[in-house]
C-alpha cells in the first residue's frame, strides 16, 4: 500500500519537472542551441533510434566499456594477489603501482591513440586502464585484512597456503573486490567516453563531439540520457552479483534492510 | 601414556621495549580422557599455551608433547575451540563443521552422518542450512564445538570458550559441554579465568600465576558425575573455590 503511494509519488514528481521544465523554456524562448525543451530532446532520441545511428553507437560504448572493464579488472585482481601474496613482488612493483596511480588514466588516452590507432582496442585499453587501478587497489587491501582469528583456525588445522588462501583468505577478501568493481565499473564509462573524445571512429562520446560541432544541442541531450542510463543498469548490474555473492556480508544485509524499509 | 605431557615449558615474546616471559619453567601432564582446567588471571599466559599446544605458536624453552609425540607445528589430531566461535559467514553450518575435513581431505561423504550426529548431541538439530549470523551467540558456539569435534581429535583445546557469553547462556553451556564429555570421553584442556567454572568442569584444576606464568597449585575436584548446576550450592563445592581464590588472594590478585 505505501510502496504504492511511493511509485505513484516518484512518477508523479518525474512528470511534473518535466512539464516545469518544457514550459521554462517555452515561456522564456529559450533557443534549443543553449537549452532545449523535453520534447525536443524526446524527438532527438526518438529520431536517432529510428534511424538505427543511436543503437550502431550504444554497441561500441557498450562494447568498450564492458570488455574493458574484463580485462581491466581482471588483470589489477591478479597483480593484486600476486602484490598480497609476494613480499618481493610488493616490494619491487608496489612503488610504480602508487606511482602510476596517481596519475590521472584518461591524461594517457592521447598516448593511446597514438599506439593502438581509432579502433576499438585503443577505447578498450583506456577503459581497462580506469578499471585496473581500483580493483588492484581492493584485493591487496582484501587479501591483507584477513582475521587474525580465522588466520590461527586455519593454521590449527594444519591448512596449507593454497587452502589458506582458496578457503579463507579469497572470500574474505571479496567484499573489498566488489567494491572495487563498483567503482571499477563507474569510471569505467567515463574512461571510454575520454578515450572516444579523444579519437574514434564510433560510440557514444564521439556522437556527443561530432553534435557539438553541429551545435545539436537537443541530440547531445539525448545523448547524455542514454549515458546516465547505461551507467544506471551497468551499475544495477555488480550490484544484483554483489548480492549473489556477497549474501553473508554485514554491510551487504544491512543494505537489504534499508532497502525493504523504503520500498 | 599420558595424553599431554608438557615438561620445563617457557616463553618468550620479544617486543619493542625488551622481552616478557609469559611462561616461566611450566610442568605438568594430562591422562588420557581427563577433563583439566587451568584458571588464571589475565594475562598470566594461558592463552599462549594453549596456542602452543595447538602448535601455532613454538615454545622458547622445554617441550611438549601429545600421546608421546613432540609437538612441533599444528597437528591435526587437536580439536581447538577459540574464545570468540571463528565462523566462516560463508559457510552455512554444516559446512562450518565440516572445514577441518575440507582441508585434511577427510571425505565429505563419509562424515556427513558424523556431522549431522554431532549436531544434533549438541542441540543443533535442524539448523545444518542455517548461516552462522542467523544463530545467537551461544548457538555460534557449539557449532564451533562441534567443527573441533568432527575429525575425532585425540584431544580438546578450549581457550575461554564461553568467556563472551552471558551468565546465563554460559552455566547452560558448561552442563551441555559436561554432557557431550561424559559422551564421547576425550581428554580436555580448558582455560577458564572462572574459578567456579573451572571447579564445575573440571577433575582437576590448575591454578597459574600472573605474568610470568607459572603453576602453583594442582587441585583434584572429587565431586561426582554427572554434576548439576545445583552442585555449585552443595558444602563440597565451595571449599575447592574458597582455596583456590585463596591462592590468588595471597599473591595479592582479585579475580572473578
Amino acid at each position: 500500500m505505501k510502496g504504492m503511494r511511493n511509485v505513484a509519488l516518484t512518477i508523479l514528481l518525474f512528470c511534473s519537472s518535466i512539464l516545469v521544465w518544457e514550459v521554462i523554456v517555452r515561456a522564456f524562448e529559450v533557443p534549443t542551441f543553449i537549452f532545449p525543451a523535453p520534447s525536443k530532446v524526446a524527438m532527438a532520441l526518438w529520431r536517432g533510434f529510428a534511424s538505427g545511428l543511436y543503437q550502431k553507437h550504444l554497441y561500441h560504448t557498450l562494447l568498450e566499456t564492458v570488455l574493458g572493464f574484463l580485462f581491466g579488472s581482471a588483470l589489477g585482481f591478479f597483480l593484486g594477489t600476486a602484490v598480497a601474496l609476494n613480499r618481493y613482488v610488493e616490494y619491487f612493483f608496489y612503488p610504480y603501482i602508487v606511482m602510476f596511480q596517481s596519475l590521472p588514466k584518461v591524461a594517457l588516452a592521447p598516448l593511446i591513440v597514438v599506439w593502438f590507432g581509432l579502433g576499438l582496442q585503443s577505447q578498450v585499453i583506456n577503459a581497462a586502464l580506469v578499471a585496473f587501478f581500483p580493483l588492484l587497489v581492493n584485493t591487496m587491501v582484501g587479501l591483507k585484512s584477513t582475521d587474525e582469528d580465522r588466520l590461527n583456525l586455519m593454521r590449527s588445522l594444519a591448512a596449507s597456503e593454497s587452502q589458506v588462501f582458496w578457503m579463507l583468505r579469497l572470500p574474505s577478501a571479496l567484499p573489498f573486490v566488489m567494491a572495487g568493481l563498483d567503482v571499477a565499473m563507474i569510471f569505467e564509462l567515463i574512461g571510454a567516453i575520454v578515450a572516444e573524445f579523444v579519437g574514434a571512429r564510433a560510440g557514444l562520446g564521439m556522437l556527443i563531439q561530432s553534435m557539438n560541432f553541429n551545435m545539436d544541442v537537443s541530440g547531445q541531450f539525448s545523448v547524455l540520457l542514454i549515458l546516465s542510463i547505461v551507467g544506471l543498469l551497468l551499475n544495477r548490474c555488480i550490484l544484483l552479483i554483489r548480492r549473489r555473492i556477497l549474501f553473508w556480508d554485514p554491510s551487504e544485509k544491512e543494505r537489504l534492510e534499508r532497502e525493504r524499509i523504503t520500498l | 601414556m599420558e595424553a599431554i605431557a608438557v615438561k620445563e615449558l617457557s616463553k618468550l615474546y620479544l617486543t619493542r621495549d625488551g622481552s616478557v616471559q609469559a611462561l616461566q619453567q611450566i610442568s605438568f601432564s594430562v591422562s588420557e580422557g581427563e577433563f583439566v582446567a587451568v584458571v588464571g588471571p589475565s594475562g598470566c599466559g594461558k592463552s599462549t599455551l594453549l596456542k602452543i599446544l595447538s602448535g601455532i605458536l613454538s615454545p622458547s624453552q622445554g617441550e611438549a608433547r601429545l600421546r608421546g609425540t613432540p609437538i612441533i607445528g599444528p597437528r591435526r589430531d587437536i580439536g581447538v575451540v577459540f574464545q570468540s566461535p571463528v565462523l566462516l559467514p560463508w559457510r552455512s553450518v554444516l559446512d562450518n563443521v565440516l572445514l577441518p575435513v575440507d582441508v585434511q581431505r577427510l571425505g565429505r561423504d563419509g562424515h556427513l552422518k558424523v556431522a549431522m550426529d554431532l549436531l544434533s548431541l549438541v542441540g543443533l538439530e535442524g539448523f545444518e542450512r542455517r548461516y552462522p549470523w542467523e544463530l545467537s551467540g551461544g548457538m555460534q558456539q557449539r557449532v564451533a564445538i562441534t567443527r573441533a569435534l568432527i575429525h575425532d581429535p585425540a584431544m580438546l583445546l578450549m581457550d575461554e570458550p564461553f568467556g563472551a557469553l552471558d551468565a546465563m547462556t554460559r552455566e547452560q553451556m558448561n552442563l551441555e559441554l559436561q554432557r557431550i564429555w561424559l559422551e564421547r570421553k576425550k581428554t580436555v584442556l580448558f582455560i577458564t579465568h572462572s574459578i567456579t567454572e573451572a571447579v564445575f568442569l573440571a577433575d582437576r584444576v590448575l591454578v597459574m600465576t600472573p605474568r610470568p606464568g607459572c603453576i602453583m597449585d594442582d587441585v583434584q575436584v572429587k565431586i561426582p558425575r554427572p554434576r548439576a548446576l545445583e552442585a555449585m550450592n552443595f558444602p563440597e563445592f565451595a571449599p575447592y573455590v574458597h582455596s583456590i581464590r585463596g591462592r590468588f588472594n595471597a599473591k595479592g590478585m582479585i579475580d572473578a
